[in-house]
């Protein structure tokens, strides 16, 4: 539900402000969860080839 | 003026998600994820392959994913009936924190990231079974088989067994045996477990139209098909040490533990039909669960007692 229309925009409930912002904190930790899997795999599948490429 | 201007902001798609992340976390069904990562778990330790454990470890989060990422689909699809029956009426979806489309999207998008994972963390087969364990849970049992057929779980338990089955896949890059067998135990140990459910929530089941055991077979039919399932489990339960994968402490712990299933079953059949506490149903419920644990402790504690050279 929206409780406020003004004229061009609409106005978060401050309970949906705070939903908002618990889904974007929890969004923010998965996405720098995910890049540290990414980089622990890549180090731990690669180890010194990492740098082992044609410059 | 557009058409789209006299719609009220109060139509769902105006809607602004009140959901916090916790809801989204339902949407994954921690508590299955719970017995998927750890039945992944014990297949990928008693595969005894050198793995590195940054890699394990985070095969298995990709597997706890997947089993998640299917659960939300369930959810998605599921949310009708969800909606009339009191055990998940308060699910997300059901109860409007989560707009089904929402559910839809966090699904395939978890699915899809789970599987790429898989296969770029471990191997390809592992994710390719993971990808066909999602596949069978979201489409096959729950959107085809789960209202069609009382076969509905029995079939659909597929979709809860692979998961040593995958772990196993991601240690080794193959299938064998052992990871079949273990595929075994879950696969026949799910219709007693949910049929005991169904025994005491039969009228739940009714309301919502799904065409579970007790409701389109009877109740005396039921139990006698719990039973013979206990003895399927109790006799598959002890086949790891038969075949040689376990030794004679788990052979002897299996024992036990599946004639106390067996017992539980019988309780079940002996139940008279107006007993309506269903106290019997409800401990072989209880007790399922704790075999199924019980059961895959003392796997991983075979394997690794093994990898202590210590055998018994």
């Amino acid at each position: 539900m929206v409780t406020a229309v003004s004229k061009d925009r609409i106005e978060l409930t401050d309970k949906q402000k705070k939903a908002r912002r618990n889904r974007s904190v929890a969004l923010g930790l998965a996405l720098t969860a995910f890049v540290v899997v990414v980089y622990i795999v890549t180090i731990v599948k690669m180890g010194p080839n990492v740098f082992n490429r044609p410059l | 003026m557009s058409l789209v201007e006299k719609q009220s902001f109060d139509d769902v798609a105006f809607r602004v998600s009140e959901a916090h992340a916790g809801d989204y976390i339902a949407l994954l069904k921690p508590r299955v994820m719970s017995l998927v990562v750890f039945t992944a778990f014990v297949g990928l330790v008693t595969a005894q392959a050198q793995i590195n454990p940054f890699i394990a470890c985070f095969a298995i989060i990709a597997i706890a994913v997947g089993a998640g990422a299917s659960g939300a689909l369930n959810m998605w699809y599921d949310a009708d009936i969800d909606a009339i029956m009191s055990r998940t009426h308060k699910r997300p979806v059901p109860s409007g924190r989560v707009l089904p489309g929402e559910a839809l999207v966090f699904g395939l998008v978890l699915s899809g990231f789970s599987v790429l994972a898989l296969g770029l963390i471990a191997n390809w087969l592992a994710a390719g079974l993971l990808a066909f364990t999602i596949f069978f849970y979201a489409v096959i049992y729950t959107m085809w088989l789960k209202r069609w057929t009382p076969q509905n779980i029995v079939i659909g338990g597929a979709a809860g067994a692979f998961p040593p089955m995958v772990g196993w896949a991601a240690a080794t890059g193959d299938i064998s045996l052992y990871s079949v067998l273990q595929f075994m135990i879950i696969f026949l140990w799910t219709p007693p477990h949910f049929w005991a459910l169904a025994l005491f929530r039969s009228g739940d089941y009714e309301r919502a139209g799904i065409p579970m055991m007790p409701n389109v077979a009877g109740e005396a039919s039921t139990k006698r098909q719990i039973f013979a399932y206990a003895v399927l489990v109790a006799i598959t339960g002890v086949l790891p040490t038969v075949a040689g994968y376990a030794g004679y402490a788990y052979g002897i712990l299996a024992t036990a533990l599946g004639a106390g299933f067996v017992w539980y079953s019988w309780k079940v059949l002996l139940m008279p039909e107006s007993d309506r506490g269903m106290k019997p149903a409800k401990a072989l419920f209880g007790y399922s669960l704790l075999y199924l644990f019980a059961i895959f402790t003392a796997l991983l504690a075979d394997s690794i007692l093994a990898d202590f050279g210590v055998a018994w």
